[in-house]
């Protein structure tokens, strides 16, 4: 059964590495690079909703915040006002600020509870966009930054669609394996116990509140991978790229495949680049979002755990409760 | 002086916009715990429906019933077809209703298109009211207080002193027994659905003829709804008032002697409040 | 189990196969088109593509002895959605030529993107930030269209002399755009010893302005308003009904088409406010009659009269149709030849001759106009001056000019 497992999982993994040898180039980037890191983002979200039970609209905020540190410290179309930093400093700067960040919006985030988590969480985010947009001298306000200069790595551009892909698909697998190798450690043991029953938790005498933190400042980590990454493949970053729209987009994307377990992150990522790739070809250009709305209206009303839930339910596997979250089987 | 006097102002007639449009939210999430994320949709309904009554009848009071009617008839066929299945089930009612929201958006725009349209508001309320210190006050807005203080004293008189008041507030307290002595919750909930579409509709008129309609408008309302009605407490009439007269003021203050993060201030409110007080101002668990 | 995987990845590949085997054209050129028509900004982006298609067809969809492809793409006004469409649009569906973008901040990405494509042309289609051409240009995107601070040319200088303004306080949308049509229009007024006295900066987003219309000063001979859109007829609406007397001097976007089709009681202020832009309205030219004819004709659901994204999407379309004619459709290899014949040509509009700069960024009339209402009650921009070829610079020498450096909420300054 374990057998069968991994070999299905390696194999899985060598098709992905395949993956881009066989499609234009245009699907290894906008397709199949995008997919990912808009999927690590994704991931983010899902592993508090999944393990700690926190749903949390602030992860493409958080995911910007990592984005427009890196893009500070970047040689960009502006540069001149910052000290660059060579890019090896840049990113750690940029990956200390997302986790910061989760770990700060943690803090605030987990006095409330549910909807209300979801709440303040989306304020949070929305005090981040407004503070992006109206901050001119740090963060270049409306238009943010563009040309950001992408790092070279062995002589070879980030801009080399294999390359990209490659370093994209590391770093899915990396922290696809800390979401697992986490949730099987004594802290994710913890931290699903405080989701299923945070009294009993705070009376076995574990600190649930720092434990709540913690998950998110793992999240923030994550979610700070993803910026970095965001940042390389648009050459910038900008206001817009935390905003409603962006950060609804990850909700989207997690929800679609199933807030359950960490692969619906990245099968709801692909479902939605897709959709968002190829709509335009299907409906035209201009009903998009009522394509996407309507998707994901039947994802959620048919199946609480979204794609993996239907997929689940179709091979004859029980699902969980009729709630949105689903105690996850390894 | 005169900067101050207005931009209090400005926020005091804003609030009572703000109330007016949250007083639906507040409503149906304090009676049935139904957090409807569509509720900045059913503001843009009601808005372009009485837009369309009043260009047909030329009388802009029709235009309020119109919306009220039509936004009610949305929620409820919203709530009948799709909401009450997933009772009790908080966060998936959140991601339905954003579903709906995003669709209802999207066909709207392709309905009504992408212009702004704007009211043509009966003569005696346009225009300005000559007024002390600050010469001249915008008359509307000056109706917007009279409309909320209004729609504040109906609803009091209908929670306290009707038996459909006593009703929800035996609904917002404990809806199981509420079921358990014999009432009829679907019908119960439908009315308060219906009403707090209802409300939102005529929202929808009143507040597209002190500021307009356009597509954009519906996530807008809704953030400065979930705002007022957190900060107030979900389910609370007089914490809506509150949560709304507290967001109203910071934010025509701050535009007016800081604007560059005004902004953000309505949002540090609420992330504040709720940190401090996690179910608002006056709300209470459920 | 195995077997299905690798079933879904032959399904994969073999769409991707189909879709880059469908990209493959025949004879045809394949030109891209990119505009908003996601969101709020529907209209203008229903304006953009009904230029190129009347261009198309004016064209009969040939050029340089081949047919021509149109593939249209849609982006919401945010520079990541539009870099994803472009690089959709010349990875994936193999464009050409791109026509495109529509606003400000999707431009300038756009144009980063455009270095990494050198063997590609991008041709703007309304975005008019500045730095896009004047601020480290690429050598294949042009910009047939003025930008933002040159469509204000004409209108300082014809609020101090004809109005009389001396003291005029500002309210602008506070971002790139509103700073650029700021710098427009105060590099004539402050040249001139006018004054701006107070600069009241609203952030985007904002929808009920009455704090900022309060802290306009009464010392103010004018407020001249730069808000887009929706945001201007809140604007306008609530100016009038707070009861404040002062005139108007309106920026571009403030009295374009779309807003002054838009109904409601707001437009009597609008009557008589003076502004500039690339376009105006009845112009007394044969050029002019027929343009807005051709307009009504073919777009009997579209605005009173041709608005300004269909005039620059329009513009961009055949000035490349025309550069297509001369290289017999060669946009092969490193397309150096035709970018070289686009360089070089100058169109006679509708609005007058539009050329290119060493920037590839136009030379264009601008037209001070005054908001006047026609006789079924339509607003509409009276052409009163036309100010001939006015380039990026505004006719300043170009060092002192870039010198001052990009516009921002304090720069320029005369208080």
């Amino acid at each position: 059964m374990q057998a069968q497992r991994w070999i299905v999982s390696t194999l899985f993994l060598a098709a992905l590495g395949a993956y881009p040898h066989f499609v234009p180039d245009f699907w290894i980037v906008s397709v199949g690079a995008y997919a990912i890191v808009l999927g690590i983002i994704a991931l983010s979200l899902t592993f508090l909703a999944a393990y700690g039970g926190m749903i949390s609209l602030a992860q493409m905020a958080i995911a910007g915040a990592a984005g427009y540190a890196l893009a500070i410290f970047s040689l960009h179309s502006a540069s001149g006002e910052v000290a660059v930093l060579p890019w090896p400093w840049a990113v750690a700067v940029a990956m200390i600020v997302g986790t910061g960040a989760g770990l700060l919006i943690g803090i605030v985030a987990v006095r409330s509870q549910g909807i209300y988590m979801l709440m303040s969480t989306l304020a949070i985010a929305m005090i981040l966009f407004y503070l992006a947009q109206q901050n001119t001298t740090l963060l270049h306000g409306f238009d943010g930054f563009r040309g950001v200069a992408v790092p070279s790595v062995g002589g070879k551009s980030l801009r080399d669609p294999m390359l990209f892909y490659y370093l994209c698909l590391a770093c899915g697998v990396l922290v696809y394996g800390l979401v697992i190798y986490l949730v099987h450690a004594p802290f994710g043991l913890v931290i699903q116990g405080v989701r299923d029953d945070p009294r009993r938790m705070a009376s076995l005498g574990y600190r649930v509140a720092w434990h709540q933190v913690a998950a998110y400042g793992v999240a923030g980590f994550i979610a700070a991978v993803g910026g970095v990454l965001a940042l390389w493949y648009h050459g910038g970053i900008s206001p817009g790229s935390i905003g409603m729209t962006a950060t609804v987009s990850v909700l989207i994307a997690a929800v679609i495949g199933g807030l359950g377990h960490p692969r619906g992150a990245f099968i709801g990522a692909l479902t939605y680049v897709l959709i968002q790739t190829f709509a335009v070809d299907l409906v035209g250009n201009e009903r998009f979002n009522t394509l996407i709305g309507l998707v994901f209206l039947v994802i959620v009303m048919m199946s609480p755990d979204g794609l993996t839930g239907l997929w689940r339910r179709i091979r004859g596997d029980q699902t969980g409760s009729g709630g949105v979250v689903v105690t996850p089987r390894q | 002086m005169k900067l101050l006097l207005l931009a209090t102002m400005n926020g005091v007639t804003l609030a009572a916009l703000y109330f007016i449009v949250a007083s639906g939210f507040t409503l149906i999430f304090g009676m049935m715990r139904v957090v409807n994320l569509a509720h900045g949709s059913l503001y843009l309904i009601g808005a372009y429906i009485g837009y369309d009554v009043a260009s047909v009848t030329g009388y802009w009071f029709l235009a309020l019933f119109g919306g009220a009617i039509g936004a009610a008839l949305v929620g409820v066929a919203m709530q009948y077809f799709v909401l009450d299945r997933y009772q009790g089930q908080d966060l998936r009612q959140a991601l339905v209703t954003i579903g709906l929201s995003l669709i209802a958006a999207d066909l709207l725009l392709a309905r009504y298109g992408g212009m702004t349209y704007q009211f043509e508001v009966p003569e005696f309320l346009y225009g300005s009211v000559p007024m002390p210190i600050v010469g001249g006050y915008p008359t509307f807005r000056l109706a917007l207080i009279v409309f909320a203080i209004a729609l504040y004293v109906g609803l009091w008189l209908l929670v306290q002193r009707t038996r459909f008041g006593i009703i929800i507030r035996a609904g917002v307290d404990d809806r199981q027994m509420l079921g358990a002595v014999g009432i009829n919750l679907t019908r119960v909930s439908t009315l308060v659905f219906a009403l707090g579409s209802a409300l939102v509709g005529v929202a929808g008129v009143v507040g597209s003829s002190a500021l307009s309609i356009a597509p954009g408008e519906d996530a807008r309302y809704l953030l400065s709804s979930l705002v007022v009605v957190i900060v107030g407490g979900m389910g609370s009439i007089p914490g809506a008032a509150i949560g709304a007269l507290l967001v109203g003021l910071a934010e025509q203050i701050g535009l007016a002697y800081f604007p560059t993060y005004s902004v953000v201030i309505s949002f540090v409110i609420m992330v504040a409040v709720l940190a401090w007080r996690p179910y608002g101002l006056l709300g209470r668990p459920a | 189990m195995i077997n299905r995987r690798l079933g879904r990845l032959a399904l994969v590949a073999g769409v991707a196969t189909a879709f880059s085997m469908s990209a493959f054209a025949q004879n045809t050129v394949r030109i891209g088109g990119l505009a908003t028509l996601d969101g709020p900004f529907v209209v203008l982006g229903q304006e953009a593509f009904r230029a190129m298609e009347l261009a198309f067809e004016e064209a009969n969809y040939t050029a340089g002895g081949r047919k021509i492809e149109w593939i249209k793409e849609s982006s919401d006004g945010r520079p990541d959605v539009a870099l994803t469409k472009a690089r959709k649009l010349i990875e994936q569906d193999k464009v050409d030529i791109l026509i495109g973008p529509m606003s400000g901040g999707e431009g300038l990405a756009v144009k980063e993107y455009a270095k990494q494509v050198p063997n590609k042309t991008f041709v703007n289609g309304f975005s008019a930030a500045q730095e896009t051409t004047l601020v480290s240009p690429a050598p294949n995107f042009f910009r047939f269209s003025t930008d933002g601070a040159q469509w204000q040319a004409g209108l300082g200088t014809y609020a101090y002399d004809v109005k009389g303004y001396r003291n005029v306080a500002v309210v602008s949308g506070d971002y790139s755009f509103g700073y650029t049509q700021v710098l427009g229009f105060m590099s004539e007024f402050c040249a001139k010893g006018g004054k701006v006295i107070e600069k009241i900066w609203v952030p985007n987003g904002t929808k009920d302005f009455s704090s900022s219309i309060a802290r306009i000063p009464a010392k103010a001979d004018a407020v001249y308003v730069m808000l887009g859109g929706a945001d201007a007829v809140n604007f306008l609406t609530q100016y009038d009904q707070s009861g404040a007397t002062q005139p108007l001097i309106a920026g571009s976007n403030v009295v374009d088409q779309t807003v002054l089709s838009a109904k409601g009681p707001f437009q009597r202020r609008l009557v008589g406010t003076p502004s500039a832009h690339m376009v105006a309205d009845e112009i007394d030219t044969q050029a002019y009659r027929d343009y807005v004819a051709q307009y009504k004709k073919r777009f009997p659901n579209g605005l009173s009269s041709p608005s300004a994204p269909y005039y620059g999407y329009y513009v961009a379309t055949k000035a490349v149709l025309a550069a297509l004619n001369q290289v017999g459709g060669d946009v092969g290899g490193d397309q150096a030849k035709f970018r070289q014949a686009l360089a070089n040509v100058k169109l006679d509009t509708a609005y007058g001759p539009v050329r290119l700069d060493e920037n590839r960024q136009a030379i264009a009339n601008i037209y001070v106009t005054e908001v006047a209402r026609r006789a079924d009650g339509s607003l509409y921009n009276r052409p009163l001056k036309v100010i001939p070829n006015v380039n990026q610079t505004l006719g300043q020498p170009k060092d002192a000019f870039v010198a001052r450096g990009v516009p921002s909420r304090d720069n320029p300054s005369c208080p």
